[in-house]
């Protein structure tokens, strides 16, 4: 259960990214999650709702991009994909890939409600 | 609304740490190896046959992570080894942070060599960098040969693949050809043992590239 800590670290992250004063008016955190990267989206944002509950964030939600696992080939360079993780050349059988995408585990973006226009 | 960019990674904490303990490990010229399984796949034994082999030649040190209880690092003090044993309390891998703290109370002095038994469990663990060279996957005949396919992410990470208990061959229903070849559809690169602790076949060849490494780092 490391999404846990994966929250947590999220949390952080919000504290270092918004004014303390501002906290309450994040309203979506958005996160580019690869498939590959051992993290279960479902299970992230129940943690995350778990910890900011009665907290400044607690209006505060997740949305994740999942990133499909992508590769490209070196030798017949055709950039293949699946969702387990084999990094094997589907076309020619080349072992010289590299791994485009998939691994993420990334915060991009948060979005927070304007005060200014609430009171206008 | 307004949007706030943000492009951090999560773990970002965790890298900075793991930063500094690899600073550290190369300042101190010590080869760190960060070893990885399911619960019960024999690291512990694997730790115990690499001691005997290098018997004190080369000067080891082992962190110990479990969830609970001392018995490994009890196991690993019996070789007159410097060990430290992490007890995470229900935590399901070790963090950078956790080795930080654990090296406060690790006599390095002189140690060449040091091997992070990490928590039994092959999904966490391999998100999380401890400032380690390498990462070491042992796979058991015993949990079947398709281990590599349901946990693709712990064997991408690794640079080496020990398959133990290769003795208990004869009796499962594990092809020996087809766990190598699902470990290295996922890794090409990875170099594969093939062990048993109880006969020691395959300890040398997976000590000699041990030590490979260290002239090399």
């Amino acid at each position: 259960m490391h999404e846990l800590s994966f929250a947590e670290n999220i949390v952080e992250i919000i504290h270092k990214s918004v004014p303390r004063d501002e906290l309450e008016d994040v309203r979506i955190i958005r996160l580019k999650i690869g498939t590959l990267s051992g993290v279960v989206a479902d299970s992230l944002d129940f943690c995350f709702s778990a910890i900011s509950a009665e907290t400044p964030l607690a209006n505060a939600r997740l949305e994740i991009e999942q990133i499909p696992f992508s590769v490209q080939c070196n030798s017949c360079q055709k950039t293949f994909a699946n969702d387990i993780g084999i990094v094997v050349c589907p076309e020619c059988g080349g072992v010289d890939t590299n791994v485009v995408a998939g691994r993420e585990l990334q915060v991009t973006e948060i979005e927070l409600d304007d005060k200014k226009e609430k009171t206008s | 609304m307004s949007i706030i960019t943000v492009e951090r990674k999560v773990l970002e904490k965790n890298d900075e740490i793991a930063g500094r303990n690899r600073a550290l490990f190369l300042s101190k010229q010590i080869f760190v190896i960060n070893l990885v399984s399911s619960p019960g796949s024999g690291k512990t034994s694997i730790l115990e046959r690499t001691l005997e082999y290098f018997n004190h030649r080369v000067k080891l040190a082992v962190i110990e992570g479990d969830v609970q209880t001392d018995f490994d690092a009890q196991r690993i003090a019996r070789y007159d080894t410097p060990v430290v044993q992490i007890v995470t309390n229900g935590g399901c891998h070790l963090e950078a942070k956790l080795v930080e703290d654990a090296l406060v109370n690790l006599d390095l002095d002189g140690v060449k060599l040091l091997i992070i038994e990490n928590v039994g469990n092959l999904v966490c663990p391999s998100n999380y960098d401890l400032g380690e060279a390498l990462k070491v996957v042992v796979a058991s005949t015993t949990e079947g040969d398709d281990k590599p396919l349901k946990y693709p992410g712990m064997f991408q990470h690794a640079s080496a693949l020990i398959i133990n208990k290769v003795d208990l061959l004869p009796y499962l229903n594990c092809d020996l050809n087809a766990l190598k070849k699902n470990a290295l559809s996922i890794n090409p690169a990875l170099k594969v043992f093939e062990t048993s602790c109880t006969t020691k076949s395959g300890i040398p060849e997976w000590c000699s590239w041990l030590e490979q490494n260290l002239s090399t780092s």
